[in-house]
Formats: structure tokens, C-alpha cells, sequence
């Protein structure tokens, strides 16, 4: 074996070594400081001042709570009430879903990183079964599931501190855990960033998910969970808010043109990723997985189960938007379709139909 | 001995179970089957009316009077008052809303006891044809389908649906069913977490949502604990 082979076969070892270097160096010359090639690594052992409380103002899919004003830390009480009930799921279609707080999918929370968080998890005394909510923003057992095991007509409360801002996931957490899932049982913590987020025109909370029923997609009446179809990642129903056309007809999202328009879009999953995508558009920003950074110019972003995302976009031009998961049987056959119609002045620079079929220009 | 009190069940109307063994959600210290002796089983839950005659006899048990340490305070919320438990119908249907206090009172006042977790799934395992269907997927899915409906409308009588090959009715359809232990906390020698997904570590048959469901609501309860969809049936020691 030749010198340069060997350094050849080593060279990444190498260059893993230069980077542990620097990495040290970064972390004993600089504390908890960051370097352009590393990001810090913090472990929140201190908490904001808390002053004062309120109680959170919790909205239904596709609303969204109004944004947060405050440049402090407070607490803030959220009051989460399971209720299971029949609901619609399509067009003549109903299926007893479990929700938080009467609605798929469940209340949407917005808090500020640093606020302390009260939660105050009811179940419904009519309700069939225990319980309880592990929501993706704590830190702590089970995101809070270990400790809110609650049982119908009960109530658990337990608090965190929100250390990590972004858009979270909550779910129930209850054995078994895919089908308090399957039968509507999750939706979304905001978590605003001290600095706040920038001003929109519009926002909107929409969230992807299944259903799997013994009949199949359409089928009339009242629907039974298939819990075999689950197994298999087999789903009859793939949706936005909770039914096959929450955001179409009536339902559809509104804008104008000229609006700025951010979608919080979260994926409940239990088992399929969303590639989510607005036909007619491109997000001009996608804080990616619900984080901190922003990509810019994407056609189609993927959102993971179990996982969010947050879409920004300008509206230039009136029309219907179609929302859908690019897995596009599921937009067809499943149900995975939404509508964000926007009106206003038309924009010809940037988009002019010149021949069309039947029609003549002028 | 043995023979005259099974004989008493039996003339009491109760199902005599056979000896036997069924598979637990969780394995017992890693024996995939749990052994069962024989013993008597009520053929169907106690019905208000019975619970009715129950609390006539023993104040102590009616819902004004009842103990904070016995009973929550969902206990008979259904009941109008101490001895209001509803129309002719209602007194057919599974009586709900009682704490495991209770029903070990009525048991015992029934010279019966409550029967164990082991006990009641092993006799709840039985089909109409098979005395263990446990693993039967289509048997599995029309439990998921009882359980879940459970939360639409009002019980329905008792002793309607079809029974079991021991004769026993109603054990999954209409209710929950209280047992004598939680069966969930050390039955296999640890705890199991029926708070996340980790429940599905050791369990015998991840697919068997019908016992999740069942061993959930169980870790659930303590001896006050009461629900709207939660009753109970009495058991007997036979001896065999």
C-alpha cells in the first residue's frame, strides 16, 4: 500500500479530526459560543421572568390565534376538553371521532417561547376512554403523556415551560396510541419566537391526516375504524382539517391579491408523509419541518409525520389555489384536496392566458 | 365441598368456565399463556334493576349516602335520585357509573366476588364458537367496533347479543367491565406504559387493539373510579 493510498483511505478520518479540532477549540476558547461551521448545542438550565397570566385563546382549524403582542414571558392557561362524537367525514359520511376540543383536527395553541405553559386537560364524562396529550413543544415525560393520563368526567394538569420556539405537533398519547391517532386525536402548538414572526395579511391552520374505514372511500353512513387497513398504511381517506372537503365549497380559505399568506401545515400522520403543495404557486418561504430556518422558492415541501411546516407566499394574481399532497392519487381518490380562492385585480406581467382552447384573444 | 358450590352457581344461573390457560397482551414472566382455574362467571352484567334491589337493602350504597373513600362523583350519576334508576328499560340495561368498591360490595353481598383480570379475559376470549379467538382478526376487529360504539347513545339491555361458548353474554358488547385487580401494573413483573407507544413493548400481539383498549382503560382505574360506560359482573370460586 502506497503512502497516498493510505492517506487516500484516511483522508476523511483526517478531515473528522481537523473538525473535532476546531470544534474544541470553539467550545474552550469561547464557552457556549457558536462558530460559522457549528450551531450551539444550549441546555436551558434558567427560565424567563414569568409576569402575570392569561388564558390562551384556542381557535378551530382553519382559524388561527391572533398574534402574540407581549415582549414577556407570562403563563399562559390553556383549557383542552376531550369530547368524542360523530362527525362528518365526507359527504354523507360520519365517524365517531376523538378530538381536543370538539373539533378535527384539535384547537389550535399559540404561545411564546418562554411563556409557562398551564395545561388543563378534561375528559368529557360521555367520553369511552382515557386520555391524555403528549405535545411535540415540551420537554418532559412523554411530552406531558406520562402525567395526563385522564379518564372520562377527570382532569390532569400539569405545566411546562416553552424553550423551544416553532410549530409543533400535540397528539394523544393513550394505548393504543394509532388509533386515539386514527380517530382525529392531535393538532398544533405554535410557539412564537421571542422576536415574534413577520406580519401577514392572512394565516391559516390546516392539517393533514387519515382515516381508515371498513367501507370504502364514500360509502355512506355511519363508518367503522379498520384497524387492519391501518396496519397496512392502507388508508381510505387522506384530508385537510378533518373531512374530504373542510376546505373546499364554503370551507375554501380566502385571500386578496396583494396578500401576504402564511400556512401553519402540520401532518398528524399516523403513518403517511405529505408533500404539500399549493397548484398555482410557489412559497416564497418554508421555515422547513417547523423550525427555525427559512428555505425560499419551493414548489412542494415535505412534511413528516407526526411533523409541521410553515408556508409563506404572496398572492399576485385572483383565482382558485389548490391545496394538496403531491402524492397525488390521495389528492384524487382520497380526499386530500383544499381550495384558497383569492380575489382582487388581475395581474397580467404575471400571468396572461393568450390561447386557450374554444377561445379566441382579442 | 367444591362440588356443592359449584353446584350453587350453577343453580344461581351462573356459567361455569373450565380450566384453562389464554394469551395475555403481555407475556407473565415469559410464559406466552396464563393458566386459569375453574370458577363461575355471571352469564350477563348487572343490570340497574339489580343494583337497584341492591342499594334498597344496603343505604349505605345509595348515592346520596355513598363515601367520597368508595366512590367518585360520577357514581349512579345517571340516577335520577337514591332509588330513581330509571324506566322498566332502563332497569334491564347494565347498571354504570359504580366503583370497584361497590361492585365488591354487591358481589360479596351476593355471596360472589369480582372476578380477577386474569379470569375475565380469559373468558373473554371465547367466541360463540371458540373458546380462544384471541388471535382471530375478524373476532378482534367486531371487539374494536363494540368498544368504540360504546360511546353513542344508551346501553342496551342486557343478554341480547349472542353467547360466548360458556353460555356468557355481553362481555365485550354494552360495557367495560370492572375486575378485582389492574392486571396493567406488575402483571408481568413490570409496569407497562399505557401512556405512548412504548406500550407496545412486550405485548404478545402489537395488533390486538381490542386488549389495548381494554388494558388502557384498566390502568386507568383505581377502587373509586367510575364512567359512564363502566360496569361490572360477579364471579365465583369453584374450586376446580
Amino acid at each position: 500500500m502506497t503512502n497516498t493510498s493510505i492517506i487516500r483511505r484516511f483522508a476523511p478520518f483526517v478531515a473528522l479530526a481537523a473538525i473535532a479540532v476546531v470544534a474544541t477549540a470553539a467550545v474552550n476558547g469561547l464557552g457556549r459560543a457558536t462558530s460559522a461551521r457549528f450551531s450551539p448545542i444550549p441546555v436551558h438550565t434558567t427560565v424567563d421572568d414569568v409576569k402575570g397570566q392569561e388564558i390562551a385563546v384556542l381557535t378551530d382549524a382553519p382559524h388561527v390565534p391572533p398574534a402574540i403582542k407581549r415582549d414577556y414571558a407570562t403563563k399562559v392557561i390553556v383549557n383542552l376538553d376531550i369530547i368524542e362524537k360523530k362527525m362528518r367525514l365526507a359527504d354523507g359520511v360520519e365517524y365517531t371521532m376523538w378530538t381536543f376540543g370538539g373539533s378535527v383536527p384539535g384547537k389550535f395553541i399559540r404561545v411564546r417561547e418562554g411563556d409557562l405553559v398551564e395545561l388543563h386537560l378534561k375528559n368529557a364524562a360521555s367520553s369511552t376512554m382515557p386520555h391524555n396529550i403528549d405535545l411535540h413543544a415540551v420537554t418532559g415525560p412523554g411530552g406531558g403523556a406520562k402525567t395526563s393520563l385522564t379518564m372520562p368526567g377527570g382532569e390532569s394538569v400539569f405545566t411546562f415551560t416553552a424553550l423551544n420556539p416553532g410549530l409543533f405537533v400535540y397528539h394523544c398519547a393513550t394505548s393504543p396510541v394509532p388509533m386515539h391517532m386514527a380517530n382525529g386525536m392531535y393538532g398544533m402548538i405554535l410557539v412564537e419566537p421571542k422576536e415574534g414572526l413577520a406580519q401577514v395579511d392572512r394565516e391559516f391552520y390546516v392539517m393533514q391526516s387519515e382515516f381508515y374505514t371498513k367501507g370504502d372511500f364514500g360509502a355512506k353512513g355511519l363508518q367503522d375504524l379498520d384497524m387492519e387497513k391501518g396496519v397496512e398504511e392502507k388508508p381510505t381517506y387522506v384530508v385537510f382539517n378533518g373531512s374530504a372537503d373542510a376546505l373546499t365549497g364554503e370551507g375554501a380559505l380566502k385571500a386578496k391579491t396583494g396578500d401576504r399568506v402564511r400556512i401553519f401545515i402540520g401532518d398528524a400522520g399516523p403513518n403517511l408523509t405529505s408533500s404539500f403543495h399549493v397548484i398555482g404557486e410557489v412559497f416564497d418561504n418554508v421555515y422547513v419541518e417547523g423550525g427555525t430556518v427559512a428555505q425560499h422558492n419551493v414548489q412542494t415541501t415535505l412534511i413528516p409525520a407526526g411533523g409541521t411546516s410553515i408556508v409563506e407566499f404572496g398572492v399576485e394574481n385572483p383565482g382558485d389555489l389548490i391545496l394538496v399532497d403531491h402524492s397525488i392519487f390521495r389528492a384524487f381518490n382520497k380526499g386530500t384536496l383544499g381550495m384558497l380562492k383569492v380575489e382582487g385585480a388581475e395581474n397580467k406581467k404575471v400571468f396572461a392566458a393568450v390561447k386557450t382552447l374554444g377561445a379566441v384573444s382579442e | 365441598m367444591y362440588f356443592a358450590a359449584k353446584l350453587a352457581f350453577v343453580l344461581s344461573g351462573m356459567a361455569v368456565i373450565p380450566q384453562g390457560s389464554y394469551s395475555p397482551l403481555y407475556a407473565t414472566k415469559g410464559a406466552e399463556r396464563v393458566a386459569v382455574r375453574g370458577f363461575a362467571l355471571d352469564r350477563a352484567p348487572v343490570t340497574r334493576g339489580e343494583f337497584l334491589e341492591f342499594v334498597r337493602r344496603n343505604p349505605e350504597w345509595r348515592k346520596s349516602a355513598v363515601k367520597r373513600n368508595a366512590a367518585d362523583n360520577g357514581y349512579l350519576a345517571d340516577w335520577a335520585g337514591d332509588l330513581a334508576a330509571g324506566n322498566a328499560s332502563d332497569l334491564r340495561t347494565p347498571v354504570t357509573g359504580v366503583s370497584r368498591n361497590a361492585a365488591l360490595a354487591y358481589c360479596s353481598a351476593k355471596g360472589k366476588r369480582l372476578p380477577t383480570s386474569n379470569e375475565w379475559e380469559y373468558a373473554a376470549a371465547a367466541s360463540e364458537t371458540t373458546r380462544d379467538a384471541a388471535r382471530d382478526r375478524n373476532f378482534i376487529s367486531r371487539l374494536v367496533g363494540f368498544y368504540r360504539n360504546r360511546a353513542s347513545g344508551r346501553s342496551q339491555a342486557v343478554g341480547k347479543s349472542a353467547p360466548n361458548v360458556y353460555g356468557v353474554r355481553d362481555m365485550h358488547e354494552l360495557v367495560w367491565e370492572l375486575t378485582a385487580d389492574p392486571m396493567h401494573a406488575g402483571h408481568s413483573g413490570r409496569a407497562h406504559d399505557m401512556s405512548c407507544a412504548g406500550a407496545a413493548m412486550g405485548a404478545l400481539d402489537p395488533s390486538n387493539y381490542a386488549a389495548f383498549m381494554r388494558y388502557a382503560v384498566r390502568s386507568g382505574l383505581n377502587d373509586r373510579t367510575t364512567m359512564k360506560t363502566l360496569g361490572f359482573r360477579c364471579a365465583g370460586s369453584t374450586g376446580s
